[in-house]
């Protein structure tokens, strides 16, 4: 463990190089440049909040603000953006990376580690501009802000323990990246992000409990729509799992990376 | 510093009936294997001291790959292992990885970080790959724009930017123009007198007879000879030409040297020799004398067209001159059980001074590739000296006539 992690500082240099290109890669034939980096999540983000509470006067139940939930809306979407970018490249990083993986001796890691600081990356400039707007409207939580560091580290860890058992699995099984695809959409109806959890009936309740998002979800909504701490002992549960899942794709990982190269 | 030790090294594949066989394989509880193995290397054997140079030959999926892909780590061994000692480049596939859309500077950058170096060693070494690809303002375009030879120059020259302790290559080498060939040659050479250890594959007989100190042959992935490169090369030519009921057979000179003798045996040489002018068997040779090339052959079998073929090596087993009886025009038709053919092929001896070995080869149609009756290396050894010629370098003898003007 530790000396795969001696060899991932060594080849740092690929990793925030890889990055760097990723960006460059996404932008380099555009006149705007990387100017679109930071249009393309404005535009999301005055999507959610100037149609939301200024055309559609959508209210939070029980809040009596014109931009409550907008807000509630952005909490859950950006960061199941960050949760689904995770997941979502993991699952095919070996898989695109197949000439790579056969041809050149490095660090395998390296190839989900870019995946992970390329989405942070594209996270951190989207959140960025809301906490931006959040200050310009005066809804800025205050000091319960920090409190999304440590969500957020839970939040990535369970997405990178889930992201890479699925990367290893789907380059055996590729009906996993096929399913997973359809999966992650029913996922993100099941999570209170759009509609408010208390919406729910009772009975689903519940079940609701089970899905290991809602908690993360409901801490940042907890943060930003009424700015007080999220209830620590909530995400305990997601915590332990986000660590068992990296522990066990990890595992996995060394288990099948001979197997992986003579599949690809 | 920079060793390779292969012990016991083998690969299989696993192959699975249906996919769902692989799932059952994963998740039954009695973990019964449900694959069966598919192996392409198996009982790998060698080890490559410090500072020595090893050519590894064989014919296509004889495992060569496979082999050169453990060695580098790319692919996992089903058994055994690699040790390697130092730092290892691999010359396997240039340009790997390289982005069209980024100019050749940056993906320098690329490429030097998928070998672990860090942004500001590339930097230090940028201009000397510069200097070395030589490909002028071109660096700073988008690599799209490139030739494939551009392309190889760039990739070659950030791979061997720095010494490494072990380099292995692959024969990837053999893109790019003549020219830049000859300049990667010269610089692995040059890393080979700095002490690095060599790992090639290559079909080139030139190549690995000029510098590897020995080679290994690989054959249905496994070792089947190892030795001095000239030794194994004659055995790989013998073995491309192999056929059913062939033979293979190696003995040891007295010179020390390796004869390799193969064929069918639908007809053998029973007497070589070389005389000089008054037709007197000889060993050794003035530069420019005419010497006569006498060969009996007997044939066992009817034979439609058989044709005989003589090639002289110098003593580095480089190919001098070759011909045959199909390309001088005069193949013998239609030979009988029992016949003997005699041959008698005359020549000046323009040759420079040294020692020199006669192949001769009895095959049908013009190669012996086709059907081959009997290949002898060495069949017979003479040795050129310079007795009253003005001094001279190489083995040819190319007189010139000559003047100089002066004012």
């Amino acid at each position: 463990m530790l000396g795969m992690l001696r060899q991932l500082w060594r080849y740092r240099g690929f990793v925030t190089g890889s990055v760097k290109r990723e960006f460059q890669v996404k932008y380099r034939s555009s006149m705007l440049g990387g100017a679109w980096a930071v249009i393309n999540p404005l535009a999301m983000i005055v999507v959610y909040t100037v149609i939301f509470s200024q055309v559609m006067r959508t209210r939070l139940p029980g809040i009596d603000s014109a931009f409550a939930y907008s807000i509630y809306l952005c909490a859950g979407m950006l960061t199941w953006g960050l949760f689904a970018e995770i997941v979502g490249r993991s699952q095919t990083v070996f898989l695109e990376n197949a000439n790579l993986l056969k041809k050149i001796s490095f660090p395998r890691l390296c190839l989900p580690v870019i995946v992970v600081t390329g989405a942070v990356l594209n996270f951190a400039i989207v959140f960025g501009l809301f906490t931006i707007f959040l200050i310009i409207t005066g809804n800025f939580p205050g000091i319960a802000f920090l409190a999304i560091m440590p969500v957020l580290l839970i939040e990535i860890l369970f997405a990178v323990g889930l992201g890479i058992a699925l990367g290893v699995l789907n380059v055996f099984f590729r009906d996993v990246g096929q399913f997973f695809g359809i999966f992650l959409q029913f996922w993100f109806w099941l999570t209170p992000i759009v509609y408010p959890a208390s919406i729910v009936p009772e009975s689903f309740r519940s079940f609701l409990n089970l899905n290991p998002m809602s908690p993360l979800i409901g801490a940042y909504q907890q943060i930003f729509v009424n700015q007080q701490w999220p209830q620590w002992s909530s995400l305990a549960p997601v915590a332990a799992l986000g660590l068992l899942l990296c522990g066990f794709s990890v595992n996995l990982f060394r288990k099948r990376a001979g197997e992986m190269a003579d599949e690809l | 510093m920079g060793s390779i030790r292969v012990s016991n090294l083998g690969k299989a594949y696993k192959q699975y009936p249906t996919r769902w066989a692989r799932l059952g394989e994963w998740f039954s509880p009695s973990g019964k294997p449900r694959h069966q193995l598919k192996w392409v290397l198996k009982d790998i054997n060698f080890t490559v001291e410090p500072g020595e140079a090893v050519g590894i030959i064989g014919i296509n999926g004889a495992g060569k790959s496979t082999l050169l892909k453990m060695i580098t780590g790319t692919t996992q061994p089903t058994t055994g292992s690699v040790n390697i000692t130092g730092r290892v480049a691999a010359l396997l596939e240039l340009g790997m990885g390289f982005h069209p859309d980024f100019t050749g500077r940056q993906n320098v950058y690329m490429a030097g970080q998928l070998l672990g170096m860090g942004a500001e060693e590339i930097t230090a070494l940028m201009p000397g790959i510069e200097a070395f690809a030589e490909i002028g303002d071109y660096m700073d375009q988008p690599v799209r724009v490139y030739s494939s030879g551009m392309q190889m120059r760039v990739a070659f020259s950030v791979a061997t930017a720095r010494r490494p302790d072990v380099l292995i290559v692959d024969e990837a080498l053999s893109v790019g123009d003549a020219y830049f060939q000859h300049k990667s040659f010269d610089r692995i050479r040059e890393f080979r007198k700095q002490g690095t250890t060599l790992l090639l594959v290559s079909h080139d007989k030139q190549a690995i007879q000029s510098i590897c100190d020995r080679a290994i042959l690989l054959d249905g992935g496994r070792v089947a000879k190892q030795g001095d490169p000239e030794a194994i090369m004659d055995y790989y030519n013998a073995l491309i030409a192999q056929k059913e009921n062939s033979m293979v057979q190696q003995t040891v000179l007295d010179s020390g040297k390796v004869q390799t003798i193969s064929g069918t045996g639908e007809a053998e040489i029973e007497s070589v020799a070389v005389l000089n002018d008054k037709g007197m068997p000889v060993e050794v040779v003035n530069v420019g004398e005419r010497i006569t090339l006498k060969i009996g052959a007997r044939v066992h079998a009817h034979i439609p067209e058989l044709v005989l073929g003589y090639l002289i090596k110098d003593r580095l087993g480089q190919s001098i001159y070759g011909t045959n009886t199909h390309l001088l025009g005069s193949p013998v038709k239609h030979a009988r059980p029992g016949e003997r053919v005699e041959y008698a092929f005359s020549f000046p001896a323009n040759l420079g001074a040294g020692s020199y070995a006669i192949t001769l080869a009895l095959h049908a149609a013009p190669s012996h590739l086709l059907a081959n009756y009997v290949w002898k290396d060495r069949a017979v050894l003479f040795e050129v000296v310079n007795i009253d010629r003005q001094h001279f370098e190489g083995v040819a003898w190319l007189p010139p006539e000559w003047e100089s003007k002066r004012g």
